[in-house]
């Protein structure tokens, strides 16, 4: 476990902010204690200060996860948003879709949100925005990158795409294993 | 008399308007009815009718037993000669049983009824066959009744029974009349004496024949219900006989049948509750014995599990508890009151068409799962963290444990982190909660799990439980959950029933006892707020959950407290040959069969002081009690089995126990303690200067050992290993000795 280095920190955060934008600073000065980034087998855990003391006293090998996930460095050392970040994604995103009911059992297989699914889409999202996606019900249930604008979203034909995939939170169970 | 037909008018009821005027008239009425009533005067007509009735009657009575085609009618004859007088006469005839008296007076009874009944009957046929005749009559008479006085008009009216039954207004103060009747008339015509009467009088005559219609139907229940009865006591007077040898033999050798197999356990469980009255001089013993066995059978339960479970169980709670043991457990979810509320959760499950309800009064973000058409472990509310799937008894030893907010709280087995995230939940994602466990690879849904709930506060680690406390300390609460042999949750794994042995029961034991030590140890007993630590198993052998506090108890200074749970049942005090601490009543239990849950054991300890009690030497020549014994085999069978590693562990474990607080490393800890027990270790230990560590080492470890002493030093390295275990073995036994009188004196104090 070590603190990131700085293309580390500049990659996550070059990441981050597609998604929350300049509400990353909120994560970084929190009000409730110092929040930190840590780096352990490769993965990015967002924790407490606190926490992040006692678990100093916790071998390496032992040690499988504190805090929260955020992501993974690649072996290309590119930062990948795992969904377990989606906790702090989603109350701080800036560009949101909806899926409607019927869709969303479709995006929490790992599918794309097609236009026949989409229920709302944030005005002014640009092409290529990372977004983060919601039920009607409000309930965050991944994130992923908008395949259009809004503008354009209006005049699509309904099997196109709208938000391509990253993460969703069917991965809790199809992908249990990776998540760590 | 045309208003008696008509079924549109509404009669008025209750006092008119002139009996509100003439108040206090009854009294005088009454005075001259009193007087009235052994001269009757009757009108001839009246007079006429009345012999017409009587006449009627004792045709009737006398047409009576014929016209009983009922099946019963037999008996009921039978009961009425018995009915005229129960005089002493005929007391032997009542004599037979108290029960069968009963039955009769109840039979009797309804024969009354019925004669009602059937008088009722011929009244109505009466009014049939009349029907004109009357009615003219009816006319006649009330134009000469003007002249007449009131009295008699009453009476006239009463005595038409007609009348009577349809119901009259004028009808009220008659009951002298009926009284005079009542020597040649039937039973209901005493029956409407005062103010009763009004009720059936207002009936049409389609309503009276299903009223009819409904009493017949109930007497003849009632009747059909007493021969049922009759028949239930037949058979319960059939002794039942328990099978001999050969019979059981035989059944053996072919397919057991299982209704008679089922048959018999009934039979003898209703035997042994009430033992004195059984048939034959057969012992409680031999009953108990096929009691296991078709047990055993009819379950399918292996010997081990059903006599283990027949030692903690009455008979009858033990047949309660396997069938409860074949009905799976209701699903209960919980609320993540993280992310969201239980009546929101319900809502939005309840609008995915999941029937549910919530816990109990006890929890309150569990929710129970009767039924749903979408999986239930799948939606996109689970996915999104707002519950989690958990067993509701997984609840208890969290609720027990109260972990509160800013507090260091450890989970020593975590996974799958259901019970982690509950505590998590309530600390409210502040402080720390460390989750361990020793399984890698169930260490991974316990990180999904923590995610994908949202919990934040959490360290995962994957140390083996019992040498956390030796990285990390100072814990505020401490929740262990042993790994067990699973003997509460049968329904959920049936392997259960057959695969377990007294070897996996003491293996799980042992290791409970390792894991409460070092459980125990890793909390701080200065801390402001806890101290606390919970103890479960979803096991319900005394070996694994009483044995294993009452251990603590002797080795660490901890007491037990209240669980905080109001109901489950007391944890055991003695248990066969063994006796545990008194306090160990604050343990709960709770059962499949009476709490519906799975089979749990929690107990609450709180450490009172960091210092680990030493040894007292003046004990040491105290004999180890039974109980104790059998622990220490139980470590020694482990310890043979064990690796290297894990041997060490052992060591350690007792070379804390010797040597106070401090920690010392390992090999030191075993040779500072073997110049204690004076001289050499290898000599003594192996020559035989202590016979009891011969004997419970058994032949097979003995003759290695001398072969070794033989052969190489490398070898004679590893037996001094040995020989220093042994040695913390007998060490371990008279500290418990010790200690339990140490405890008795601070609890005294």
């Amino acid at each position: 476990m070590r603190p990131l280095t700085d293309e580390e920190t500049k990659a996550m955060f070059e990441k981050l902010s597609k998604y929350i934008g300049e509400n990353i600073k909120l994560l970084v000065d929190r009000p409730d204690g110092t929040y930190c980034f840590r780096l352990h087998n490769d993965r990015v855990y967002y924790v407490s200060e606190r926490i992040l003391k006692l678990a100093t006293n916790i071998a390496r090998d032992k040690l499988v996860s504190l805090g929260t996930c955020f992501g993974k460095f690649t072996k290309t050392h590119k930062f990948r948003l795992h969904v377990t970040a989606l906790d702090y994604l989603a109350p701080y995103a800036k560009y949101k879709v909806w899926v409607k009911p019927g869709a969303e059992q479709s995006f929490l297989y790992g599918n794309h949100v097609l236009k026949s699914g989409l229920g709302r889409i944030t005005e002014n999202t640009s092409q290529y925005q990372g977004v983060v996606v919601y039920s009607m019900a409000d309930i965050p249930l991944g994130f992923g990158v908008a395949a259009k604008s809004t503008q354009e979203c209006r005049k699509l034909d309904p099997m196109a795409i709208v938000v391509f995939h990253q993460a969703d939170v069917g991965e809790y169970i199809r992908h249990e294993d990776t998540l760590t | 008399m045309g208003r008696k037909l008509d079924p549109l008018r509404k009669v008025p009821r209750g006092p008119g308007r002139k009996a509100r005027k003439q108040h206090g008239a009854e009294n005088e009425l009454k005075n001259i009815l009193q007087e009235d009533t052994e001269a009757k005067r009757m009108s001839s007509r009246g007079r006429k009718r009345a012999l017409k009735r009587r006449m009627l009657q004792e045709q009737k009575a006398a047409a009576k037993p014929p016209a009983k085609s009922n099946a019963n009618a037999k008996l009921k004859i039978g009961e009425k000669k018995v009915l005229p007088g129960f005089t002493d006469d005929n007391a032997e005839w009542l004599k037979p049983v108290k029960r069968a008296r009963k039955e009769e007076d109840e039979e009797s009874e309804d024969d009354s009824e019925e004669d009602n009944e059937e008088e009722e009957e011929g009244d109505e046929m009466e009014e049939v066959e009349n029907g004109m005749e009357e009615e003219v009559d009816e006319e006649m008479e009330e134009k000469s009744d003007e002249r007449e006085d009131a009295e008699e008009e009453s009476e006239d009216e009463d005595g038409d029974d007609e009348e009577e039954e349809d119901g009259d207004e004028e009808e009220d103060g008659d009951g002298e009349f009926g009284e005079s009747l009542s020597l040649s008339d039937s039973d209901d015509l005493q029956d409407d004496y005062g103010t009763s009467s009004g009720d059936e009088k207002d009936l049409l005559p389609i309503e009276r024949a299903s009223k009819k219609e409904k009493k017949k139907q109930k007497s003849e229940e009632a009747l059909t219900g007493e021969e049922s009865t009759i028949q239930l006591n037949v058979d319960s007077e059939e002794l039942f006989q328990l099978p001999t040898e050969e019979e059981l033999e035989k059944e053996l050798s072919t397919a057991p049948d299982l209704v008679t197999v089922q048959e018999r356990i009934k039979d003898i469980v209703g035997v042994l509750q009430n033992f004195a009255q059984r048939g034959g001089g057969r012992t409680r013993q031999e009953y108990l014995k096929v009691l296991k066995k078709d047990l055993a059978t009819y379950y399918s339960y292996g010997d081990y599990m059903i006599e283990t479970l027949s030692e903690l169980f009455p008979v009858s709670e033990l047949v309660d508890f396997l069938e409860a043991c074949e009905v799976q457990r209701p699903i209960t979810i919980r609320t993540n009151t993280l992310k969201t509320r239980r009546r929101d959760l319900a809502q939005a499950l309840i609008n995915r068409s999941v029937n549910l309800d919530p816990l109990g009064k006890w929890s309150k973000t569990g929710l129970v799962i009767y039924d749903s058409s979408v999986p239930i472990g799948a939606t996109p509310e689970y996915l999104a963290g707002h519950y989690m799937l958990q067993g509701a008894s997984s609840l208890l030893p969290v609720i027990a444990l109260a972990p509160q907010e800013n507090e260091r709280v450890l989970d020593m087995c975590c996974a799958p982190g259901g019970k982690t995230s509950y505590m998590a939940q309530l600390m409210k994602n502040t402080g720390i909660v460390v989750a361990n466990d020793m399984n890698a690879d169930r260490l991974r849904s316990v990180v999904g799990n923590l995610h994908r709930l949202g919990v934040t506060n959490c360290i995962i680690s994957n140390y083996d439980g019992r040498q956390i406390s030796k990285v990390l300390g100072g814990f505020d609460r401490v929740l262990l959950d042993a790994p067990c042999s699973g003997t509460g949750i049968i329904s959920k794994d049936p392997a259960v029933k057959t695969n377990k042995s007294v070897q996996d029961v003491q293996r799980c034991a042992h290791i409970q006892k390792e894991l409460i030590l070092s459980a125990i140890d890793a909390l701080d007993a200065q801390s402001q707020t806890g101290g606390f630590m919970v103890y479960c198993t979803c096991s319900i052998t005394v070996e694994e959950n009483e044995c294993v506090v009452d251990y603590a108890l002797k080795k660490r200074n901890v007491k037990l407290v209240p669980t905080g749970l109001d109901f489950g049942k007391e944890g055991f005090v003695r248990f066969k040959e063994r006796r545990f601490h008194p306090s160990l009543r604050q343990a709960r239990r709770f059962y499949p069969h009476t709490h519906n849950m799975d089979g749990f054991f929690i107990a609450k300890l709180r450490k009172f002081s960091n210092t680990i009690p030493k040894p007292n030497k003046d004990e040491e020549t105290e004999t180890p009690s039974p109980d104790q014994l059998n622990e220490d085999k139980a470590t020694k069978q482990k310890a043979t089995k064990r690796k290297a590693p894990e041997e060490n562990d052992v060591k350690d474990n007792t070379a804390k126990k010797e040597g106070g607080n401090e920690k010392m490393p390992k090999k030191k800890g075993g040779n500072e303690k073997t110049p204690k027990k004076g001289g050499n270790v290898k000599a003594p230990k192996k020559k035989g200067g202590n016979e009891k560590a011969a004997k419970e080492k058994g032949a097979n470890e003995k003759e290695p050992e001398k072969k070794a002493q033989k052969k190489k030093v490398a070898i004679k390295k590893a037996h001094m290993k040995k020989a220093v275990k042994v040695t913390g073995n007998k060490n371990k036994k008279k500290v418990a000795s010790k200690k339990k009188k140490m405890f008795k004196k601070k609890t005294n104090k």
